[in-house]
């Protein structure tokens, strides 16, 4: 079998980056299932694209641009309706510690 | 401490002066309630789409031209990825690949030599939230959106300073030029300029680049050459030790005198930018980028230049006078308005003239906030006072008296030099003296008067104020010439 495109190493990376705790065998799973997408795109890698602009956008449009007006904010109350936890008009979450003290 | 050399490269962080956010219509005044100025936008709630601010993108466009930037007629926004309680999204919008101002420099002086520093890119991005610890019940950190989503350029320079000194330079004439072109308040206490620094330091004579610690948390100038200063010396006594420098986040302790590590952003620099797709390519074509160009107001080092070759000032007064925008706003109308009315004087004369009065009486009543500033009396009010000064009426001593009550009083220089309403001489008798020994000076003006050129009335009270330094009240003056001449 081939070197997989992506290490056990790499996948608990991206795995940390996006605050997610794989098992063992999850992450072997996973890195058998993102070396055949990789794969897959590598496919792409053998056009010729050396004279094609490349593509940020799906939609060929300029992003509009909007005056420079106040409009009237959502209610407080609603919002804070919505967080699990709320205190004096501010989203309460876990105390985070900055430095060590 | 030789043998090391410190190599400094800033980012700063200015929020752009706009009614609104960057990508939704809540306002960004400073100091509402917690999050009273959110919309589904800003709060970052799934299927909200993002529309770029019209004025923001203009801004952005005339700091890079302010700095000499390419400024690209085509840019693009990025999703900056990370994971914070200040970022609802789990992302910020900002750019990476072709930003919208790119390969600028600033010139600072510092110890009398001129020195260029490379500006990499002004960029365009979203502010955070405002996450405030320990305050109500202590045991949360509670999460305040009204900064989110408020406009900032992120200004990144070559790591071109070699010192804290060149670093305050750069940031001061930065803050300066931004404060002018009308991008930003310059308020550091507030948060509305905003600076991280990297530094690192290498043996002198090495090319390579020694590993950085980006610190943040200097927010006043007095922090930046402290913070740095004490940085360097850090740096040096780890690598002295025989250990080596670890690339980290630090934050400055004023209180403390030192930077410590923020351990919790050590993975922060794996931000996985891609383009946003919730917003196409931002086109801001040649001809308006051009129009902005024509637009942009005088720098503030021009414009110390042109009072120095024109107006009459010193280096040291040139710079006084344009500490604030406002203030150089108003010098330049008071200096217009004493050269119009006082007939002949030249722009020197009267630049020199208001300068003089602005610094030794009006500056002290003078407060500013942000961009604004508050004066006590307007500036053609100003050019007035200086005028009867400049015809005799009065002399400057006299003039700062007047001035005070110009400031108590809200009236013109004229009305309360014709009301009397301070020190004068109101004597009738010493004034019909000084009167009389006018008149007998100056016999062929008198025989002018006699003649029906009434006209030089004004000469000879012009005499008689010069006659008493201003002293006499000048309707007593005028009663008692048309007394004694139509006698």
């Amino acid at each position: 079998m081939a070197e997989p495109r992506i290490t056990l190493d790499e996948v608990l990376h991206v795995a940390e980056l996006a605050r997610l705790q794989l098992s063992d065998d999850e992450a072997r799973q996973m890195q058998a299932q993102l070396d055949s997408i990789l794969g897959y795109l590598a496919e792409l890698d053998e056009l010729d694209v050396s004279d094609v602009e490349p593509t940020f956008h799906s939609i060929p449009m300029d992003a509009p641009l909007r005056r420079d007006v106040p409009v009237p904010c959502s209610d407080r109350s609603e919002i804070l309706a919505e967080a699990p936890e709320s205190e004096a008009g501010g989203f309460a979450v876990p105390l985070v510690l900055e430095v060590d003290s | 401490m030789a043998g090391y050399e410190p190599v400094i490269g800033l980012e700063v962080h200015a929020q752009m002066g706009s009614r609104t956010k960057l990508f939704c219509g809540c306002p960004t005044d400073y100091g509402a309630p917690p999050n009273e100025h959110t919309c589904p936008v800003c709060l970052g709630l799934p299927g909200a789409l993002p529309v770029p601010n019209e004025k923001a993108i203009e801004l952005a466009v005339r700091a890079g031209l302010a700095l000499g930037c390419r400024v690209a007629p085509n840019s693009r926004f990025a999703r900056k990825n990370y994971f914070y309680p200040d970022l609802a999204k789990g992302y910020q919008i900002s750019q990476f690949e072709l930003p919208l101002n790119e390969k600028g420099h600033l010139d600072i002086e510092v110890d009398g030599h001129t020195k260029r520093i490379g500006i990499t890119r002004i960029h365009v991005e979203e502010d955070a939230a405002k996450n405030l610890h320990g305050v109500g019940s202590g045991a949360v950190t509670l999460v305040d959106f009204n900064r989110a989503g408020t406009p900032l350029i992120e200004i990144v320079s070559e790591p071109d300073l070699r010192s804290a000194d060149e670093a305050e330079a750069y940031l001061k004439k930065l803050r300066d030029i931004l404060m002018f072109i009308g991008v930003n308040d310059g308020n550091l206490e507030e948060g509305s300029f905003r600076c991280d620094a990297n530094v690192s330091i290498r043996p002198v004579g090495q090319e390579e680049l020694g590993t950085r610690a980006e610190l943040k948390n200097i927010n006043s100038f007095r922090f930046v050459k402290n913070a740095i200063d004490h940085e360097i010396a850090r740096q040096e006594g780890v690598l002295q030790g025989g250990g080596q420098v670890v690339q980290e986040t630090r934050t400055w302790l004023e209180a403390q005198n030192k930077t410590v590590s923020m351990r919790g952003k050590e993975e922060a620099h794996d931000y996985r930018y891609f383009p946003d797709p919730d917003l196409p390519p931002l086109v801001f074509d040649a001809k308006r980028i051009e129009a902005l160009r024509e637009a942009l107001p005088e720098l503030p080092e021009a414009k110390r230049a042109r009072w120095q070759k024109d107006l009459g000032l010193t280096d040291y007064d040139a710079g006084v006078l344009s500490a604030h925008p406002e203030v150089a706003k108003y010098f330049e109308a008071a200096a217009e308005g004493l050269a119009k009315r006082a007939d002949g004087m030249k722009a020197s004369e009267a630049g020199k003239k208001v300068g003089n009065f602005i610094q030794s009486e009006v500056l002290r009543h003078v407060s500013t906030d942000g961009l604004a500033a508050t004066f006590p009396v307007g500036p053609t009010a100003v050019a007035g006072l200086l005028a009867v000064v400049e015809d005799g009426t009065i002399n400057g001593k006299i003039a700062k008296k007047v001035f005070a009550t110009m400031v108590d009083t809200g009236k013109s220089a004229r009305t309360i030099i014709d009301e009397g309403g301070f020190a004068q001489v109101t004597d009738a008798v010493a004034i019909e003296d000084e009167v009389r020994r006018v008149l007998d000076a100056n016999p062929s003006q008198v025989q002018q008067y006699k003649g029906g050129k009434t006209g030089v009335l004004g000469f000879f009270v012009g005499q008689v104020m010069k006659a008493t330094q201003g002293a006499a009240n000048p309707k007593l003056v005028n009663d008692t010439l048309k007394r004694l001449l139509d006698a």
